[in-house]
């Protein structure tokens, strides 16, 4: 019997990368984001504009904001490349306003994407928000190994944990237009 | 112990899969390949050698020979299995805006496929305009590929880096698992060190 549970144990395991592949999906609006262990930033102007402090990983809920934007990118991805300029206008006008600073914080998570390759991104690019390593999938695969760019906004602090409040893939060219659209999204007060 | 022993497993498995973040760049139009055998040749050449030459058609409409950069330049050759597939069109696009890695460290870079010239010219105009030189090693086919070691069995290149330098000696090589893509940072390890 105890062989019985364990070979139907293995069968379960070793079917695992199919349904996973198959089945799982992008963060679905509405839905919890999944609890993820993100890497912290290894530079304390990354860790200090979070609200994080030491080494390791953190979960999305530490942040210390009303929301989090996470982008899924990858320093391979041409159209990050290309977006990266807009990323960073997004950035800078959240931070010109100060109804909205402090109140919603980005993230950049390299989907595949070791150290290196992330602080090279962030280097050729100038980007000011924090970028961390996805160097093994984990999260990718987690989120459902979505394309890049990618981006997920989630509500924090409210009733539903780590709420979903946007999912969806592409860049945006109308910077103003997508910030509108978040900050309307995570009814932030300005 | 039990709970341990499927978490690993469980870790294996997920470790086991093929990955990749694919640009929305490539739309629809990438073939899904699925895992491969992580190596399927036998190379021919080691580190210390000179490096066999070749001549092969760029999409540049150039001739690019190996030899253009003997005494001139350290050549890093990123050969890829094939246009078209996941992990192949996430590789070039990130050294697509690294040239001044390269440059700092003297060398060029040679993208090299067995795709033919027109395959490699609709692939490469997703990624961008590239700084460095795709090569086309399709006919005879394979024959870079081949007289180095690295064309698998069903006609594909492995992806495999391999770095000359100037005096046109191999000085690294890295027949890479072909599901999974070279870090960036060692081929730039690599390059710093024969500066030194």
């Amino acid at each position: 019997m105890r062989k019985q549970v364990a070979v139907m144990m293995v069968m379960m395991i070793l079917s695992l990368p199919a349904l996973l592949g198959a089945e799982t999906l992008p963060p679905q609006v509405g839905a919890s984001l999944p609890d993820m262990k993100i890497q912290k930033p290894a530079d304390s102007a990354g860790l200090k504009y979070l609200g994080l402090s030491g080494s390791g990983t953190f979960s999305a809920d530490q942040v210390k904001a009303q929301a989090l934007m996470i982008q899924i990118f990858s320093l391979y991805c041409p159209y990050c490349q290309k977006d990266a300029p807009n990323m960073n206008r997004f950035f800078s006008l959240m931070e010109a306003n100060p109804r909205l600073r402090g109140k919603i914080k980005i993230l950049g998570i390299g989907a595949g994407n070791t150290s290196f390759e992330v602080n090279t991104f962030k280097k050729k690019y100038k980007v000011e928000f924090p970028l961390v390593p996805d160097a093994d999938f984990t999260i990718h695969k987690i989120i459902g190994e979505v394309r890049t760019p990618y981006f997920i906004v989630v509500k924090l602090g409210g009733p539903k944990k780590r709420e979903v409040v946007y999912s969806r893939l592409g860049a945006h060219e109308d910077v103003e237009a997508f910030l509108a659209e978040v900050v309307r999204l995570t009814g932030i007060q300005q | 112990m039990k709970r341990k022993m499927v978490c690993a497993l469980l870790m294996m498995v997920l470790l086991a899969t093929p990955a990749f973040a694919l640009s929305d760049a490539y739309k629809g139009n990438i073939y899904e390949v699925g895992k491969l055998k992580p190596v399927d040749s036998v190379l021919k050449v080691k580190v210390g050698e000179i490096a066999p030459g070749f001549t092969l058609p760029a999409v540049s409409g150039r001739k690019v020979s190996l030899a253009d950069y003997r005494g001139k330049k350290n050549v890093v050759l990123s050969f890829v299995p094939a246009a078209w597939t996941p992990v192949c069109s996430d590789q070039w696009p990130g050294y697509n805006i690294v040239q001044e890695l390269f440059e700092e460290n003297d060398a060029v870079l040679l993208g090299i496929s067995v795709d033919n010239i027109p395959t490699l010219y609709s692939w490469t105009n997703q990624m961008g305009h590239l700084w460095f030189e795709v090569l086309s090693d399709f006919w005879p086919h394979g024959a870079v590929a081949s007289r180095l070691g690295i064309l698998r069995s069903n006609g594909t290149a492995e992806r495999a880096i391999i770095i000359i330098d100037k005096k046109g000696i191999i000085r690294y090589i890295d027949v890479h698992d072909i599901n999974t893509r070279p870090p960036l940072e060692s081929i730039i390890l690599q390059l710093e060190k024969l500066r030194k």
